[in-house]
């Protein structure tokens, strides 16, 4: 019961080919929705049903922020799908470019009709050279198969899909900061409302999606929104491509059905390294706050038991950290990952993630002082929901996961000016 | 933004086009430009500044001049600003020399986990010097990275356009080996 759905040419030759992908019956539905000029609504209707949450890291429903487009409204709509994957730990949106280029491709024609777009693009992170090279090739093939331009397969729907290269940008994930980036412009998030299906690409009604997200897509019209919410559990529909990574054996990307146990997927991924004992995972990507070891490996992959715990599946990035790791100089390096990341247009975010960084710093440097730990406690509370994009919340939730789970080992640090982790603790 | 939403532009846009760069870089550019709407060759920029860095423009192969920024501005009709703008905020762009491999090392958590350090000092050792410096000879550029999306293969550095992963110094030794 893996790689059914993003990942389902992967143990074909070349699976990223376009032979490769109609061996897997690709797309035979954009054919059948274009022939039998499938209703919009319709479409809508069954990736409700498929309960398909976006895969972005927000997990929120798509079918629903399809319904949001006014497709009577004049004037030009875009398509834009977020491959800028830049949340630590995530790499699975990768693989589906490496992997699987064509199945994005009629995932985004098929929403481009569903909400009357005649132009798309594909957000690819600048670093990805490999990933965007395969996307190109896909879209060369695509066009020659007359899956892209004008009049699509004598359906009289024009779509025009490109590939935007980023240039070195976290924020450039977050979908507005994307926007303004397509636009050639610094990557700073826009005031929302209005929401990118009001206002988006050039002021336009915009759909903008993860990846993955549109990759399901020809697969949940194919076997129906049903069979694809029952692969999954309540709340969460289908299955996840995960990233595992850290110290594990096998680490790497598995796409398994949504609430599938922790343990389970560890084990896929070879289980931990040397033996060791498993001390804290990262669920979500690394704004997804810590868990410790131990209560993870009673939780299921899902949207609801992950918040449970008081964290988040996020883009479903599992970072698994063994006993050798000290929680400190973790802490420090995700700081300075937010600090560094900042766009710098709201107060709150642009100083409170330097002081987080500077002041974790200083604990691990040996020089913490008593009071600290309350700093960080008041300092995150006035960034967390006071800045315009959730990056601010981003760089907030790790410090306070770490201090409400390892706040002994920051206590070590302050009192003995040192490690615990290296001192044997 | 408000809600107004125009492209930047100049009010009169300058000849002598055909002077700048080489016919390949703007034919790339020109390839660019045609994937948006006729109004937004702004969104070209980010590209056309990729196009122009990774050329050898002004004998500065890899990184952006002044000039370079300035005559990206006067090929898109943007005013300088635009560009600067752009180029001081996105992380791959260089606007100082750098040596002719630049290695990008990720120190993100996963690749910290599985022993970032080591091939960070291993580096550091073999070319004599720290991060974010280059060799006096040109020859390497050595830059800490945030997170490059390769975390199953980790630790992984990217040297120009290639991710190498699963590195070890044995490993790391044999991939400087193998570049020019
Ligand atoms: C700081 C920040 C970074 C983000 N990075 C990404 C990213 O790399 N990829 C992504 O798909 N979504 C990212 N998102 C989420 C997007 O804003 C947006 O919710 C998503 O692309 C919507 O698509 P979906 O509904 O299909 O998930 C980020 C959000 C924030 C606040
Ligand atoms: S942490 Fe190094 S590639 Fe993700």
């Amino acid at each position: 019961m893996a790689n059914e759905v993003c990942l389902r040419t992967l143990d074909h030759d070349q699976p990223w080919s376009l032979e490769a992908y109609r061996a897997v019956g690709g797309y035979e539905v954009l054919k059948r929705v274009l022939q039998e000029k499938t209703a919009p609504d319709d479409i809508i209707a069954e990736v409700k049903k498929s309960n398909l949450r976006g895969r972005g890291g927000a997990g929120f429903p798509t079918g629903v922020k399809w319904g949001f487009i006014n497709r009577s409204a004049p004037g030009d709509r875009y398509l834009v799908c977020n491959s800028d994957e830049g949340e630590p730990g995530t790499f699975k949106d990768r693989d589906i470019l490496r992997y699987n280029p064509h199945q994005l491709i009629e995932g985004m024609i098929i929403a481009a009709y569903t909400i009357g777009a005649a132009r798309g693009y594909n957000y690819i992170r600048g670093e990805f050279q490999e990933p965007y090279e395969r996307f190109e090739a896909a879209l060369e093939e695509a066009r020659k198969e007359g899956f892209l331009g004008e009049d699509i397969l004598g359906s009289g729907f024009d779509f025009q899909l490109h590939a935007h290269l980023g240039a070195g940008a976290y924020i450039c994930g977050e979908e507005t900061a994307l926007l303004e980036s397509i636009e050639g412009k610094k990557g700073q998030p826009r005031f929302k409302p209005p929401f990118p299906a009001l206002f988006g690409l050039y002021g336009r009604p915009t759909i903008i999606n993860n990846t993955e997200s549109l990759a399901s897509i020809p697969v949940i019209l194919e076997k129906g929104g049903d069979w694809f919410k029952d692969l999954g559990v309540e709340n969460s529909g289908g299955t996840k491509v995960f990233s595992i990574s850290g110290n594990i054996n096998n680490p790497g990307v598995f796409e398994i059905p949504m609430g599938t146990p922790f343990k389970d997927l560890l084990q896929m991924a070879g289980g931990m390294k040397d033996g060791r004992p498993i001390k804290a995972v990262i669920p979500g990507g690394s704004s997804a706050p810590v868990i410790p070891g131990a209560q993870m490996m009673e939780l299921t992959m899902d949207y609801d038991a992950i918040q449970q715990a008081g964290s988040m599946l996020g883009s479903g990035a599992v970072i698994v950290l063994d006993d050798t790791n000290c929680m400190v100089r973790v802490l420090e390096r995700m700081s300075y990952f937010y600090y560094e990341e900042s766009c710098g247009q709201c107060t709150p975010c642009r100083e409170g993630t330097g002081w987080l960084y500077r002041i974790v710093h200083r604990i691990e440097q040996g020089k913490g002082r008593q009071e600290d730990l309350e700093l960080l406690d008041d300092i995150t509370g006035k960034i967390a929901g006071r800045t315009i994009c959730a990056l601010g919340d981003a760089a907030a939730g790790p410090v306070q996961g770490m201090l409400k789970h390892f706040r002994d080992e920051f206590q070590y640090h302050i009192d003995r000016k040192r490690c615990l982790v290296s001192a044997g603790g | 933004m408000g809600f107004k939403m125009q492209p930047m532009t100049v009010p009169e846009p300058a000849p002598g086009k055909d002077q700048l760069f080489t016919p390949e870089i703007r034919a790339e550019i020109d390839r660019w430009i045609a994937k948006y709407p006729a109004e937004w060759k702004q969104s070209a920029l980010m590209a056309a500044l990729v196009a122009v860095q990774d050329a050898d423009t002004d004998n500065n192969p890899g990184w952006l001049s002044q000039k370079d920024l300035d005559d990206v501005a006067h090929y898109l009709d943007l005013p300088p600003i635009a560009v600067y703008e752009v180029a001081t905020f996105y992380s791959m762009y260089e606007l100082k020399p750098v040596g002719r491999h630049k290695i990008c090392v990720c120190t993100n958590v996963s690749c910290m986990a599985c022993g970032s350090d080591e091939i960070v000092s291993h580096l550091e050792g073999k070319l004599g010097i720290k991060l974010g410096q280059t060799t006096e000879d040109g020859h390497y550029t050595l830059k800490e990275v945030e997170c490059l999306g390769a975390c199953g293969g980790a630790p992984m550095f990217q040297i120009g356009k290639q991710y190498y992963e699963n590195l070890t110094p044995d490993r790391v030794d044999e991939i400087l080996d193998g570049l020019e």
